[in-house]
């Protein structure tokens, strides 16, 4: 019964969506009050309505009814609680409705935290949400029906894929999919001010708090999944240039570009037509990485048995998105007048060079990851694009711009003064130098490539002081500057780990007999040996090694190789020594010897300098987000500008 | 800066960049393709010489054989099959009956070096790679049969 009231909901939650999509939009063109006023409550109406059903099916993996196909599928009684509940998202089907959940979710926010927006604009903006929540309803409920019944239910579930059994299922889905979705409202913000006619410097501000908010889960999304990967699947890389993590990666380059062609549009009324491309392409990609996840036309990590009717239904959902918007884009553009003029010297041509860069990086990227598919389809068979092309492709063109994320935030809008600029940081230029030459010699042998990029490091942060002294010194700065200094300053952080731990890692497969050492960074492990330990649904062989550095004992590490009783396939659980300038790692690959206990292993152990400062650097650029979007001037209400824009509003009906 | 000059080093700036980023990107896809082949066109003759290459199919059964940390095993598309070698960490999945893909070179005796050997991770799920090997090579079957 509870599985059909949330297939029920789902059904309903359509038809409230299209009235969500409909009204409101026809309305606000047609400058009718009472259907305007239709967007709030039934933006409320569908939150509750998918939230019910979303309840329902946590409630079916609750209380293991595997009469539900995909609670059958994907869980079963010997899972732990917080892993059953997980699990609603653990497949395709309830990712989708989780992916739904949070879209409502989004709506349902922007319904309640913009009452300082005019209400024409409010109810575009809820419109387009409502739309593009037909369309994923539409998705779920006609391909991907998550309350499927079975005629004959098994008295046991199949159970999770071990490798989602793990603390990152609870937490890395979610993010993501928060900031996926989030890219939705940048787009609808950007398709209302279309439709009313209206882009201007009030709508880059509406649309900013929402956009960096997006980001801010994308970027910790993203950067979870990193830490994940690393830790899980035991190949100790942090980013694989898989087609699944470009397809969450493409959409981040395009939101970070948007994030600062908003902040032109806002602050000096360029780049509209710019911005709202962007907006359209953070969107389209988002959805595009939707259709590679879960079409499964590409090899990947992510790659789960899929079906390709559904591929086929994204692909169509993503040409109408793409396709309308561009149509409303060609018949709007023209009108938009021309912003602020600016020289060839300032910071708005400072911002267009990032924007250029970082869709440029997109595009490179977009290209690897669908150049296969490409050749594919033209018959020129099947190939596989490697991580060296990304890396070749990908690093010189980001090089320019962490020179630029040091000149941008010193330079003034409409005309800067490059001399002054280059008088004031030349103690930076000193610095990047002294740091590409000193650095590298400090953390062992000097590279070419090490030494760039902590020349561009030195660079980053010396210019970061000395912009933070001279903005101390003209008085306090808001909230949003701060945001933005900690955010470029955790994209040094970052730099310096992936420089790092590029360089210096170390990684040994080894043959290892109990009693034998293995060395690698200064580290020794001692291997002591395996025994046999029962875990909740699973039997792991655990490993007990003794970490030493200089000969002093630091700890024991136990890394595992569990056998679940569902599943014929076993998993390593690496062990991890987690520091501030270096992880050392260690995992166990497979018995050598029939005797477990007491024969040889194969083992992999790594040195990983510096590797946590990748996701620390993730972390304070959220943190800058967060505190960029929390800025006072967001949840003023322009009294007048709110009236005036109200007019043409209905001046453009 | 007149206008005309300013809009002039602008558009310049931006083909520039283009253009660096085009050449970055054809000559790093030239040297990082590697292609797709089955274990009847490698058997065939048909697979590239001296140059990187996936095959992809299901792991022979009882075919595996380690010794230390380099792993032998055959590479099968039902119809023909070849030997690979491997040496260092298999992935988890990594099973006889399973299907596999591997990235490598083929030597002068026939049989193929990995460098690389694809994890995938989901029991039920079959790289596509080798589902097309299996595919090509009973269609091959079928039609010799007719």
């Amino acid at each position: 019964m509870i599985p059909e009231l949330g297939h029920f909901a789902l059904i309903l939650a359509f038809f409230v969506s299209l009235v969500q999509g409909v009204l409101p939009l026809v309305g606000a063109q047609k400058n009718r009050a009472d259907w305007v006023a239709v967007a709030r409550p039934a933006t409320a109406a569908a939150f509750l309505l998918v939230g019910v059903s979303f309840a329902c099916l946590t409630w079916a993996f609750y209380v293991n009814d595997f009469s539900v196909e995909y609670v059958a599928g994907h869980s079963n009684t010997q899972l732990p609680l917080m892993y059953r509940l997980s699990a609603v998202w653990g497949g395709h089907e309830g990712s989708l409705l989780l992916w739904v959940f949070m879209l409502v979710g989004w709506a349902a926010a922007v319904a309640a935290f913009s009452r300082q927006l005019p209400a024409a604009m409010v109810a575009r903006v809820l419109g387009v949400l409502g739309l593009v929540t037909v369309g994923l309803l539409a998705f779920v409920i006609l391909t991907s029906n998550p309350f499927d019944r079975l005629l004959s239910p098994p008295a046991e579930g199949r159970s999770l894929n071990p490798l989602l059994q793990d603390p990152g299922l609870i937490y890395h889905p979610p993010l993501l999919y928060m900031g996926y979705v989030g890219m939705a409202v940048a787009y609808a913000f950007a398709m209302a001010a279309l439709l009313a006619g209206q882009l201007d410097a009030a709508w880059a501000r509406w649309s900013r708090p929402w956009t960096t908010v997006a980001w801010v889960f994308l970027t910790l999304g993203i950067a979870l999944g990193s830490w994940w990967a690393y830790y899980e699947l035991g190949w100790g890389g942090w980013w694989f240039w898989d087609p699944v993590e470009n397809a969450s990666f493409m959409p981040w380059l395009v939101c970070t570009a948007l994030i600062h062609s908003l902040a032109v549009t806002e602050k000096r009324g360029s780049f509209k037509n710019w911005t709202v491309l962007l907006a359209i392409a953070a969107f389209s990609l988002s959805l595009l990485g939707t259709f590679l996840v879960r079409s499964g036309v590409l090899t990947s990590v992510h790659a789960f048995a899929t079906d390709p009717k559904r591929g086929l239904f994204i692909l169509i959902l993503l040409a109408v998105v793409v396709g309308a918007s561009l149509l409303l884009f060609a018949a709007r553009a023209p009108k938009v007048s021309l912003g602020g003029r600016f020289e060839l010297v300032s910071r708005e041509t400072f911002l267009l060079v990032n924007n250029v860069l970082l869709v440029v990086a997109c595009g490179a990227v977009l290209l690897g990851t669908l150049y296969p598919l490409i050749v594919d389809a033209f018959g020129g068979g099947k190939i596989s694009v490697g991580p060296p092309y990304f890396n070749a492709v990908f690093i010189p063109i980001m090089m320019p711009l962490l020179v630029l994320v040091a000149l941008g935030p010193v330079a003034r809008w409409k005309q800067a003064d490059l001399p002054a600029m280059l008088k004031k940081l030349w103690p930076a230029a000193v610095a990047a130098v002294a740091a590409g030459i000193v650095l590298p010699m400090l953390a062992g042998e000097w590279h070419a490539y090490v030494a760039l990029a902590l020349a561009l490091v030195g660079w980053m942060v010396a210019a970061w002081v000395l912009q933070t002294v001279e903005r101390l010194k003209a008085g306090s700065p808001t909230v949003s500057w701060w945001g933005m200094q900690l955010a470029h300053f955790g994209l040094a952080v970052f730099v310096v780990g992936v420089a790092m731990v590029g360089t210096y890692e170390e990684e040994r497969d080894v043959r290892m007999e109990p009693g034998e050492t293995v060395s690698v960074g200064g580290h020794t492990f001692k291997f002591l040996g395996v025994h046999e330990s029962r875990g909740p649904n699973y039997t792991a062989d655990v490993g007990t090694f003794e970490l030493s550095q200089d000969g002093k004992l630091l700890r024991l590490l136990h890394p595992e190789k569990r056998d679940y009783d569902s599943s014929q396939m076993p998993m390593t659980e690496a062990a991890i020594d987690a520091g501030f300038t270096r992880d050392v790692y260690v995992s166990l690959a497979e018995p050598l010897s029939p005797d477990k206990e007491n024969g040889p292993w194969a083992v992999r152990v790594y040195f990983k300098p510096f590797v946590d400062w990748i996701w620390g650097g993730c972390l304070l650029m959220s943190l800058g987000g967060l505190l960029a979007a929390a800025d006072r001037r967001y949840r003023i209400r322009a009294k007048s500008s709110a009236a005036v824009s109200a007019n043409a509003a209905g001046a453009a009906a | 800066m007149k206008p005309r000059h300013k809009r002039f080093a602008l558009i310049g700036g931006g083909l520039a960049a283009i253009g660096i980023a085009s050449a970055l990107v054809l000559n790093a896809l030239d040297s990082n393709i590697a292609f797709f082949v089955t274990p009847t066109e490698v058997v065939e003759g048909k697979a590239p010489q001296g140059k990187i290459f996936r095959i992809g199919g299901m792991v022979k059964e009882g075919s595996i054989r380690r010794d230390n940390l380099t792993v032998h095993f055959a590479i099968t598309d039902t119809a023909r099959e070849v030997p690979v070698t491997y040496t260092g960490i298999l992935p988890d999945l990594f099973q006889e009956g399973k299907g596999a893909v591997a990235q490598g070179r083929i030597n002068p005796d026939g049989t193929f070096s990995a460098t690389e050997v694809l994890a995938k991770h989901d029991e039920n799920y079959m790289p596509p790679e080798a589902q097309h090997a299996v595919d090509q090579a009973q269609k091959a079957q079928k039609t010799i049969k007719q």
